[in-house]
């Protein structure tokens, strides 16, 4: 039931909503705006916000200098490759969770969970070895496994609380049917929960593409995504914040218009459970 | 063939033991109606020759094969679950057809059994639907419908009309006891609602915590339960029952008496009490008459009796229990024969 709110609270939270909201987007905006300086007034103080020149120079600086086709091929490359190869896994164990739970389910739950709480560089010297003896640094297929290994607790609780919405006389009813494992799975379970996969989908997807700590370690050029092309126009020296900014729009761009378009699915999908 | 037999079945969960040491035979073309109060077991009894839960020890045979560890698929039974348990995202037609699709059949005889169900069960303008937009009594039938296509040994059904309003209960139950009378396949019934047990069942299994407490047919019951959880669970309104002085006179430490075996009287009889509430249903009139002193003790007799006796509260009455129909019952609740 929809409770009567007094226009005065509406107007208090609007202005709340919308100052925190324009906090967050502030430094996109401000990289955003900055791409289009000269490297001059990109520095200048005070800031030049929109009255400046508007130049597209470094859009062409950053073509010219490195290939961006090939770094967002190899962004989709991981992002999709690493989803994937995560619903291969957590559809199953959250299927397995959250219909045939045990004593300790929830526990493990928070467990994997609990991997994420740890700070990544604890395990880099040992994954970085790893990667050097099996001959996977500078692999797409090596940073696939690790950012799907690392995304893989997220995408297993978000599926585990979908999944929990569905009645498991529905699963049930397909067993007595006939239905297989696997065809319980693939024509019950899965188009049953479809928005919740999208959303996990989406989530793995953006988490993947932003993925910065594992990317610039364990990558040089060939499997190089979006994130390490940023990190190639930060320098100690010299004029670069222009360029820089207009190498990080173009690497957010794509996940930002995907983002957009898929905000509704996405923010339905986070809170999921949380409200019935 | 659909007959199933149960040897020592039991299933515990962690310490809870919820079936105990069940045999039961089941016969071919059977309506068997599993019944007793919530928690006695029943469900899980049902799961269990379902093969949707696994016998902790036991044997189930269905057909003369041991089918104790096949998987629930293989056991050639259908299930009509208490929520439906239809797929949300099929249409009526696809939730019928998907038993039929698993099992690998070519479209051509899909199409003929489900247009077959569809109209056994007058489902064929709703096929196109999806079950969201079907009243509960329709989505019974898909369900229904999506058990028959299968032509099991035997149908399971798990409290199926409880979530239905009370005039469709009614019309389902016959509905359902007329496709038994045309397929003539075994089925099992679970149900807490002893009318639908007592209407329905060719043979009706008692159970309590666990445990059978009488198997038979709805009659047999009736006339001679075995025992005072049978005697008050099997017949409405309940059976009264008596202790003291009174069922001393017949041998025993309680006699039961149902309500419509019960002589009322304004002028003599054997105990003496004051009318309470009458419960009015045109056909049928229960009067809940309080016993004072003279009679056995101060008891709440329920009498049934016809529509028209009309009695104020607080009219003095006799009632007479007719002797042959006085059931007698040892200290530990058994019949006494």
């Amino acid at each position: 039931m929809a409770r009567a709110v007094s226009t005065r609270r509406k107007i208090t939270f609007t202005i709340i909503g919308w100052t925190v909201g324009l906090l967050i987007f502030f430094p996109v905006l401000w990289t955003i705006l900055t791409s289009f300086k000269t490297e001059l007034d990109a520095i200048s103080i005070p800031p030049k916000w929109i009255f400046f020149d508007w130049t597209l120079e470094n859009y062409a600086t950053v073509q010219e200098r490195s290939n961006y086709f090939r770094f967002m091929m190899n962004s989709v490359y991981l992002a999709l490759g690493s989803t994937a190869l995560g619903l291969i896994f957590a559809i199953p164990a959250a299927w397995a969770m959250a219909f045939s739970p045990t004593p300790r389910t929830k526990d493990v739950l928070l467990w994997m969970l609990s991997t994420k709480m740890l700070p990544a560089v604890g395990v880099l010297i040992p994954i970085y070895l790893i990667f050097r003896d099996w001959g996977l640094l500078d692999s797409r297929v090596g940073l696939i496994v690790v950012l799907f290994l690392i995304n893989l607790p997220i995408m297993v609780w978000m599926l585990y609380t979908y999944f929990k919405e569905i009645p498991g006389e529905i699963l049930e009813a397909a067993r007595m049917d006939g239905a297989s494992l696997s065809k319980e799975i693939t024509h019950v379970l899965a188009p049953m929960s479809v928005p919740g996969i999208a959303s996990t989908v989406l989530l793995s997807v953006i988490l993947a593409w932003n993925e910065a700590f594992w990317t610039l370690n364990l990558t040089t050029s060939n499997a190089a995504p979006l994130t390490t092309f940023i990190a190639s126009y930060s320098s100690p020296q010299g004029n670069f914040y222009a360029k820089l900014s207009a190498a990080s729009t173009l690497a957010i761009a794509p996940i930002l218009i995907l983002g957009w378009f898929s905000q509704k699915q996405l923010v339905r999908g986070l809170t999921f459970g949380a409200v019935k | 063939m659909g007959n199933i037999t149960l040897n020592k079945v039991s299933k515990s969960f962690g310490t809870t033991h919820v079936i105990k040491d069940i045999d039961l035979a089941i016969d071919d073309g059977e309506f068997v109606v599993f019944v007793g109060p919530s928690g006695c077991g029943k469900s899980t009894l049902l799961r269990l020759i379902a093969g949707l839960e696994d016998v902790s020890s036991g044997k189930i045979m269905i057909d003369g094969t041991d089918a104790t560890g096949l998987a629930p698929a293989k056991r050639r039974l259908s299930m009509v679950f208490q929520s439906y348990a239809l797929y949300p995202h099929m249409s009526v037609r696809q939730n019928i057809a998907f038993p039929l699709k698993m099992a690998g059949n070519d479209k051509a005889v899909i199409d003929k059994k489900v247009g077959d169900a569809a109209r056994v069960l007058n489902l064929t303008d709703y096929l196109d639907r999806k079950p969201r937009q079907l009243s509960g009594g329709q989505r019974q039938r898909v369900a229904i419908g999506r058990a028959i296509v299968r032509e099991p040994e035997a149908f399971l059904f798990d409290e199926p009309l409880s979530n239905l309003d009370a005039a469709l209960r009614v019309n389902m139950r016959l509905e359902i006891s007329e496709l038994h009378q045309q397929l003539k396949t075994t089925m099992i019934y679970v149900t807490h609602d002893q009318v639908e047990a007592m209407t329905m069942a060719d043979k009706i299994v008692v159970l309590q915590a666990g445990r059978i407490e009488q198997v038979g047919s709805p009659l047999d019951l009736y006339k001679h339960p075995a025992n005072r959880f049978v005697a008050g669970f099997i017949g409405s309104p309940k059976m009264n029952f008596v202790e003291g002085a009174e069922a001393k006179r017949h041998d025993a430490s309680a006699i039961g008496v149902r309500p419509e075996h019960l002589d009322i009287s304004t002028t003599d009889g054997l105990w003496k009490g004051k009318v309470g509430v009458s419960e009015h249903l045109g056909s049928d009139t229960f009067l809940h008459v309080h016993l004072d002193g003279a009679g056995p003790n101060d008891e709440t007799i329920t009498v049934r009796t016809g529509g028209e006796v009309m009695l104020a509260h607080g009219d003095t009455v006799y009632l007479t229990p007719q002797a042959d129909k006085i059931h007698k019952f040892d200290a530990q609740g058994l019949a006494i024969k």
